[in-house]
C-alpha cells in the first residue's frame, strides 16, 4: 500500500463514503466517545491544558528549526550504540536500503509493529516481491491486512470502519474462525495467531512516535504491547521513522507523550510506551542483534523552510480527525490517501503534489475545529487556506468558471458603483425563479445551492435604501 | 456613541429585518448608528476560495470606509472575523497592514460590542417562546465570542432556551464550500437540521446570517415548522 489509496476520483470516494451508511455510523459514534474522552483528560481535567500546548508546539517549532542538528546528533548516537543509520531522501531509496537488509539475513518472516510512514512508502508491496510473509501485528492494521489491504480510515485507529461483526467475517474467512463477535474472543484468536508470528520471525519493522536525539532512542506509543514483542524477539530489527520525529532529549519526550496519549486516545497514558535504545547488549537478555534507523525525508525537506512548515510539527495524535465535521460524514477512505481528516487534507497534497489531490484543501468548511484541538497547535485550517491560495494563485489549476466568477465578484465587491447596481437589479434579474420569497431553482453558481436548499429571494428594499429613508425622517416599517 | 454599522453584503440583499433590529436595538442602547453607504464586502467568499488577489482590493474598499468609524458593529460573527483577519492578510504592507490593524482593534460583532462595550447583559427584551440558538463556528472558534449571546437571551423575558445537541459542529455553510462541496454540506446541514428538530424549539437563533441561510433554507426546503431568527431580532423584540 502506498499513501494514496483506491483508484476512485474524489467525488465518487464521496459518494460511496456517505452512501455507507454503515461506516457514517461507526465513525460518527466513534468521534462522539472520543472527543469526550478526550475533553476529559485535557481542558476538563488540565486547567494549563493551554500551556501544554503551547509546549508542545514550542518543542515542535525549536526540533524544526534545528533539525539538522538534532538529526546530526540523533545519527551519533545511534551509532554510539551499535546501531546502523541510513538516510534515506525518497521512498525508492528506503525501501532499497530496507531489501538490502533483508537480503543480506536472508529474512523470510517478517513482524510490524504500527507505522504511518511504511504505509507512505509502500515497504509491505517491496517485501512481499522479496518473497516474504509480512506480518501486521497491530490488531486493527492487522484486521485490515487480513481483509485483502483493506486500506485504513484512520491514522490511530486504522479500521475505525469496521464493526466486531465484519472483523468475525473476515477471521473466519481468512483464519478458519469459529467463535462469535464477542471482542474478547476475536482479540483471543489474534493473540493466539500472532504470537506463533512473533515466535518465527526473523525481522521486525518498527515506526518511530518519537526518537530522542541526545541518547539515540527511540520510543513506541500503544495499547496492545505488540511492539515490545516485534522489538524483543526478532534478531534484527528496523524502525523506520519520518525524519522530523525527533525529540531533544527525555524531557521533551515525556511532554509530547502526554500531549499525544491524552489527544489521541484520551487516555493519561497508554498500557506501553517502549524506548528503546540501539541493538541488545551484553547483560541484556533480549532485543535484536542488529538494529537498523531509516530516517525518511520523502519530501518533507521541501515542506521546511515554507509557508507549511508547521504541518511537520504533527505528532500524528488524530484528535484533529475526530472533531471534523466532513471526516464524519465522509470517512476517512474518501481522502483517498492514508493520511486522512484535517491533517490528510494539509499534508497529502504536499507529499503526493496537487494534480493527484488538489481537492482536498476544498473539503473543509474552515470551521476550525481542527486548529482548535490540535496538541501542537498546528493552525490546520490556515494552512488548507494556504493550500486553496496556491492552487489558485501559483500553480492555475482553479477551474476557469470559477475565475471568472470570483474575478466577477472581486470587481464588484471593491467597486461600491457595480455593487449598488447589482444589488439594485438583483430581484429583477431573480425574479423568474423567484416564488413568494424564495428560489427555489436557482441558475448558474446558484443551482448548486437550490440543488439543496431554498435560497431567499433579494429584498425588494434593500437595507441601505431603507436606512437612507429612514434617516430622512421617513416613517418606514 | 457613536456606532458605524457594518451591515454586510448578506443583509444588505437578503435579510434586511436583520439590519434594520441591529439598528433598531443599537439606538434604544443610545447608540447614534451610521451606515457608511460605500460598504460593499468584506471579501470572504473569494478570500476563502484562495483569490487572496481578487480579494484585496475590496478589503482595501472596506478598510477606506470604515477609517473614521470609532466602533464598527457587525450583526455577523464571520464577517466581523474577517476585518480581524485583515492585519494577518496585509502583513508586511506598509500602507495598509496598519490601517488594518486600527480597523480589527474597533471591530466587534453586535451581541459582543453590547456585553463588552456598552457593558449590557440585559436589553429588556422579551420574546415568547422556545428558542435554540446555533453557535456559529467563526465567531465562536476564530473571533473567540461565546458568552455574549448567551448571556443577552438569558435575559430575555419570557424566552424558554434549549441547547442545541452537537453545537459545537459546523452546519456546513463554509462559504463557497456550500456549493462546491454541495454532497458533503448537505449532510452537514441535515444533522444540523436533526438536531434542531430534537430540541423540539419552535425558533432556531443564531448570531451569522450565512449560517442561518444554510440551515434555514434547508428547513424549508424539506418543509420543517421551525422559524429562523437572527439574535438582532429577538433582542429586538418588546
Amino acid at each position: 500500500m502506498s499513501m494514496k489509496i483506491g483508484t476512485e476520483q474524489f467525488k465518487e470516494r464521496v459518494d460511496s463514503g456517505i452512501h455507507d451508511d454503515f461506516m457514517r455510523g461507526a465513525v460518527a459514534g466513534a468521534q462522539d466517545g472520543m472527543s469526550l474522552k478526550r475533553k476529559a483528560v485535557t481542558t476538563d481535567e488540565m486547567s494549563n491544558w493551554e500551556d501544554w500546548r503551547n509546549h508542545g508546539e514550542e518543542i515542535r517549532q525549536h526540533v524544526l528549526e534545528y533539525l539538522d542538528y538534532y538529526l546530526e546528533q540523533l545519527s551519533e548516537n545511534v551509532a554510539k550504540r551499535g546501531g546502523h543509520v541510513f538516510f534515506a531522501q525518497t521512498k525508492e531509496e528506503a525501501n532499497e536500503y530496507i531489501r538490502s537488509v533483508v537480503q543480506k539475513k536472508n529474512a523470510k518472516k517478517i513482524v510490524k509493529s504500527k507505522s504511518m510512514v511504511t504505509e507512505e512508502i509502500s515497504l509491505n508491496a517491496m517485501l512481499q516481491e522479496e518473497g516474504c510473509e509480512v506480518v501486521e501485528t497491530d490488531l486493527g492494521e492487522y484486521i485490515l491486512q487480513l481483509d485483502d489491504h483493506d486500506p485504513p480510515s484512520h491514522i490511530v485507529v486504522p479500521a475505525l470502519h469496521k464493526n466486531k461483526e465484519q472483523i468475525r467475517e473476515v477471521f473466519e474467512k481468512k483464519l478458519a474462525y469459529t467463535k462469535t463477535s464477542k471482542p474478547e474472543e476475536l482479540a483471543y484468536q489474534a493473540r493466539v495467531t500472532l504470537r506463533e508470528k512473533f515466535l518465527e520471525a526473523d525481522l521486525g519493522i518498527t515506526g518511530c512516535n518519537f526518537a530522542v536525539a541526545e541518547t539515540g532512542s527511540f520510543s513506541l506509543v500503544t495499547n496492545e504491547g505488540n511492539a515490545d514483542l516485534v522489538t524483543a524477539l526478532p534478531k534484527t530489527q528496523i524502525t523506520v521513522m519520518g525524519m522530523e520525529r525527533i525529540v531533544p532529549t527525555f524531557e521533551e519526550m515525556e511532554i509530547l507523550v502526554s500531549l499525544l496519549t491524552r489527544n489521541a486516545v484520551g487516555q493519561k497514558l497508554t498500557s506501553y510506551i517502549t524506548v528503546l535504545t540501539g541493538p541488545r547488549e551484553e547483560l541484556d537478555v533480549d532485543g535484536p542483534e542488529e538494529f537498523h534507523l531509516v530516517i525518511v525525508d520523502n519530501g518533507r525537506s521541501t515542506i521546511l523552510g515554507g509557508e507549511f512548515q508547521s504541518v511537520l510539527q504533527c505528532i500524528r495524535c488524530g484528535a484533529c480527525i475526530n472533531v471534523c465535521p466532513v471526516y464524519r460524514h465522509i470517512g476517512g477512505h474518501s481522502y483517498g490517501s492514508i493520511y486522512p481528516g484535517p491533517i490528510g487534507a494539509v499534508l497529502t497534497p504536499l507529499l503526493g503534489g496537487y494534480d493527484e489531490y488538489k481537492e482536498l484543501p476544498y473539503a473543509s468548511t474552515l470551521c476550525g475545529a481542527c486548529t482548535e484541538v490540535c496538541p501542537v497547535k498546528i493552525p490546520l485550517h490556515n494552512l488548507l487556506h494556504k493550500h486553496r491560495e496556491v492552487i489558485v494563485e501559483k500553480e492555475g489549476k482553479a477551474p476557469v468558471s470559477e475565475k471568472l466568477l470570483m474575478k466577477a465578484f472581486g470587481l464588484g465587491a471593491a467597486s461600491p458603483t457595480l455593487y449598488k447596481i447589482g444589488s439594485k437589479i438583483a430581484p429583477a434579474a431573480l425574479n423568474p425563479f423567484t416564488s413568494g420569497d424564495k428560489i427555489s431553482k436557482g441558475p448558474g453558481p446558484l443551482k448548486a445551492w437550490t440543488d439543496i436548499r431554498d435560497f431567499p429571494a433579494p429584498n425588494k428594499e434593500r437595507f441601505r435604501d431603507w436606512f437612507k429613508h429612514r434617516e430622512k425622517g421617513d416613517k418606514r416599517p | 456613541m457613536k456606532v458605524t454599522l457594518f451591515a454586510t453584503c448578506i443583509v444588505d440583499m437578503f435579510q434586511g429585518n436583520v439590519g434594520k433590529a441591529t439598528v433598531e436595538l443599537l439606538e434604544r442602547l443610545g447608540c447614534e448608528v451610521e451606515f457608511p453607504e460605500s460598504q460593499v464586502c468584506c471579501g470572504q467568499p473569494s478570500y476563502n476560495s484562495g483569490y487572496v488577489k481578487e480579494s484585496k482590493e475590496a478589503m482595501k474598499r472596506m478598510i477606506e470606509t470604515f477609517r473614521d468609524a470609532e466602533y464598527v458593529v457587525s450583526p455577523s460573527g464571520s464577517c466581523a472575523f474577517m476585518f480581524h483577519e485583515y492585519p494577518h492578510i496585509f502583513a508586511g504592507d506598509p500602507v495598509w497592514e496598519p490601517k488594518a490593524k486600527a480597523l480589527a482593534a474597533k471591530t466587534y460583532e453586535l451581541t459582543q460590542f453590547i456585553v463588552e462595550v456598552l457593558k449590557v447583559e440585559d436589553v429588556g427584551a422579551r420574546f415568547e417562546g422556545n428558542v435554540t440558538y446555533h453557535t456559529s463556528c467563526h465567531m465562536t472558534r476564530l473571533l473567540g465570542v461565546k458568552e455574549p449571546p448567551m448571556i443577552l437571551l438569558k435575559n430575555v423575558k419570557g424566552l424558554k432556551f434549549t441547547e442545541l445537541p452537537g453545537k459545537e459542529q459546523c452546519c456546513g455553510f463554509g462559504g463557497t464550500f456550500s456549493v462546491k462541496m454541495s454532497q458533503i454540506s448537505e449532510q452537514m446541514v441535515d444533522e444540523k437540521v436533526h438536531h434542531v428538530e430534537e430540541t423540539g424549539a419552535q425558533y432556531l437563533v443564531g448570531a451569522d446570517a450565512a449560517c442561518l441561510m444554510n440551515i434555514g433554507g434547508r428547513m424549508e426546503r424539506l418543509g420543517k415548522p421551525v422559524k429562523v431568527l437572527h439574535i438582532a431580532e429577538i433582542l429586538n423584540s418588546r
